[in-house]
């Protein structure tokens, strides 16, 4: 090429030739595959990666999940052979209502009443950088304080996203989703109390409580008072496998009641 | 120049139609490879359109860049420390000066007489 500024450009003709022109082009020609394969690293960690664990994760869960209902469908079936059971037995009326009492508080039974609902939602504030994010979204103990509370005001049955609440109920944070008894749940959590829905919702809403201390974090809580809301039945198994009662007073009292007089 | 962009194409078409797969664990060190390659083609560009082009230079430049930048990278994560970031910016750096010395010269050299030097 011709220009204007002779000793630059000779020089550059005479780099410029053969030898230094196959190096140039050799070394273009690494450069233009390692950006190829670079290109398609990062394709392959776009799609490929995270669907294979996902396609494999979801159908486990899957069939995990059907079991689960095949068992569950077991289980309602034979609590309703129970109970005509103890029906049929004729059973001591005050004795009954007594049974019926302890299975509303061991959450066997469906129950409705005045209350509230509580709607909780993970923040939609934008997160600014440095934040962590995990500070928004609902944890478990987020769920733990407000049933705290709920108790608290007193509430006298609670589900959790029609997962009813019992003595062995957990409440726990797996991955991305929170287990209530063994059923995997995620936000919107709607929490159905049944109490005095005044009481409830004060106690929610109280200063420094815990509706207060989560909206800081910007996560949604909405206490609606409701005259009717429908707290269902527990409808996981009932099984121990290790405590054993002492006395032989059992729980199941339809059978003992009329053994012992 | 024209050869230099036909390497650069034949190369990404070996690349994208070699079956060749790089694990996940080393895709770290061929990004931070493939930018300390890309600063040493700008630097050459620059020479070239400078008239310092040199050949033994470039290549031992082309290559010894990339090695160093994924040898840092990978003591970078034995001792927890984000040497990569200094690589990056480094060589971002340079690159950006590289250019915009070859737009400073290119502009002189139109002034003067001609368009753009095309290094043929």
């Amino acid at each position: 090429m011709a220009i204007g500024q002779p000793p630059t450009g000779h020089r550059r003709h005479v780099d410029f030739s053969r030898t230094s022109r196959t190096a140039v082009v050799l070394v273009c020609v690494v450069l233009g595959m390692m950006l190829a394969l670079q290109l398609k690293v990062q394709a392959n960690l776009k799609k490929e990666l995270p669907q294979q664990r996902v396609e494999e994760l979801t159908t486990r869960l899957k069939a995990v999940e059907e079991e689960r209902d095949k068992l569950q469908d077991e289980v309602a079936d034979l609590r309703v052979k129970l109970a005509q059971a103890a029906l049929g037995k004729n059973a001591i009326s005050s004795l009954e209502s007594e049974l019926m009492k302890a299975r509303i508080m061991a959450g066997l039974v469906e129950v409705t009443g005045p209350g509230v609902v509580v709607r909780m939602d993970d923040s939609n504030r934008q997160i600014k950088p440095g934040e962590d994010p995990s500070a928004f979204i609902i944890h478990d103990d987020d769920i733990l304080n407000v049933l705290n509370e709920l108790y608290a005001s007193g509430a006298e049955a609670i589900s959790i996203n029609g997962e009813r609440v019992v003595a062995s109920t957990e409440i726990r944070c797996v991955g991305p989703t929170i287990s209530v008894n063994n059923t995997r749940i995620a936000p919107p959590i709607e929490i159905t109390a049944i109490g005095d829905p005044e009481t409830l919702d004060r106690g929610l809403k109280m200063r420094g409580g815990v509706v207060e201390s989560l909206s800081f974090w910007g996560i949604e809580v909405l206490v609606k008072k409701e005259p009717v809301v429908v707290v269902p039945a527990y409808k996981g198994p009932l099984n121990f496998k290790y405590a054993k009662p002492i006395t032989p007073q059992k729980p199941d009292a339809g059978e003992n009641a009329r053994s012992e007089p | 120049m024209w050869w230099a962009f036909a390497g650069l194409l034949a190369g990404l078409l070996i690349g994208l139609y070699l079956p060749i797969h790089i694990p996940v664990t080393y895709a770290r060190y061929l990004s931070i490879a493939v930018l300390a390659a890309l600063d040493t083609a700008f630097g050459g560009m620059r020479a070239s359109t400078e008239g310092e082009f040199d050949n033994f230079v470039f290549i031992s430049g082309f290559f010894s860049n990339i090695l160093v930048a994924a040898l840092l990278t990978y003591i970078g994560d034995r001792l927890g420390v984000d040497i990569y970031m200094a690589v990056v910016f480094a060589l971002g750096y340079r690159m950006f000066q590289n250019v915009g010395r070859m737009r400073h010269s290119a502009m002189k050299i139109s002034g003067k007489k001609r368009n753009l030097p095309g290094g043929k």
